[in-house]
């Protein structure tokens, strides 16, 4: 069952990510990403991490495509024209990706620590309520400078979108 | 059954994927997509980490509050890099990268 989830849910969202990749429109790229994103939450769920699939959902697929969506009609994009495509450009893209894979193929064959089966879950513990601690426990300093760090963030926006720049 | 180099070449395409995009695309909006693809491939694989590493009987949530920060921090840097977008958009009307080809506003 979570093998056949898994195995719909991440070619999806591959197929998806070319969409992204490969079609002109920047709105079709953006609901492809959409897509992409729910699907990617859909696979966080098969490996047992709701908190993590629905912040997902809600922040990357929710939040930050809406707004992708808005400066795309703000801007009032239109579909790329066909400009003519480097040679080298391509090339140099292609070689880059294929060597990736081969590196992350060949990581993954050397070394029996990727091949074990996933470990069953002993501990009943509830999945927000173990987060909540870590993060108030383990990571409340951190947590804190994320804070400021958005605060920051909207600032910067402020600034940045004023009508003059200067 | 599912072992961690299923999630883990799933992750490496996606990041592939998006590594391709942003090479290759030439609107900024787009590369900013393809970016953001990038770390949602980051977080896949570090989440299959935590659920393949056992601690205590339950999964490994240190590396699962790090995906939170990590989406936290890519919601900032998207905010921010539209925001610069629009300001180029306003001074150039334009928002391809070949056309950006001095620093100067």
């Amino acid at each position: 069952m979570q093998l056949t989830l898994f195995w719909i849910f991440s070619s999806l969202m591959i197929a998806f990510g070319l969409g992204v990749v490969t079609l002109r429109s920047p709105i079709s790229c953006a609901m492809c990403l959409v897509s992409s994103f729910i699907c990617l939450a859909a696979v966080f769920i098969t490996l047992d991490a709701f908190f993590i699939a629905i912040v997902q959902v809600l922040v990357a697929a929710g939040a930050v495509m809406v707004l992708f969506l808005f400066i795309i009609m703000l801007l009032n994009l239109q579909a790329e024209e066909c400009r003519r495509v480097k040679l080298g450009v391509m090339l140099g893209g292609a070689v880059v990706v294929l060597s990736f894979m081969v590196l992350l193929s060949e990581t993954l064959e050397s070394s029996p620590q990727f091949s074990k089966m996933m470990p069953p879950i002993t501990a009943s513990s509830q999945d927000v309520s173990m987060i909540g601690m870590t993060l108030f426990h383990s990571f409340n300093l951190p947590f804190q400078i994320v804070g400021v760090l958005l605060l920051v963030a909207t600032v910067g926006v402020v600034l940045l979108s004023r009508r003059t720049l200067r | 059954m599912i072992t961690l180099s299923h999630y883990l070449m799933a992750s490496g395409l996606l990041f592939s994927l998006g590594l391709a995009g942003v090479m290759l695309r030439r609107n900024i909006i787009i590369i900013l997509m393809c970016l953001e693809m990038m770390l949602s491939a980051v977080n896949l694989s570090i989440v299959a980490f935590s659920r393949y590493s056992i601690v205590h009987g339950h999964q490994n949530y240190d590396a699962q509050v790090l995906v939170f920060f990590i989406i936290t921090v890519a919601a900032a840097e998207i905010a921010v890099g539209l925001a610069i977008i629009v300001a180029l958009f306003r001074s150039r009307q334009t928002t391809h990268s070949e056309d950006l080809n001095s620093m100067k506003f």
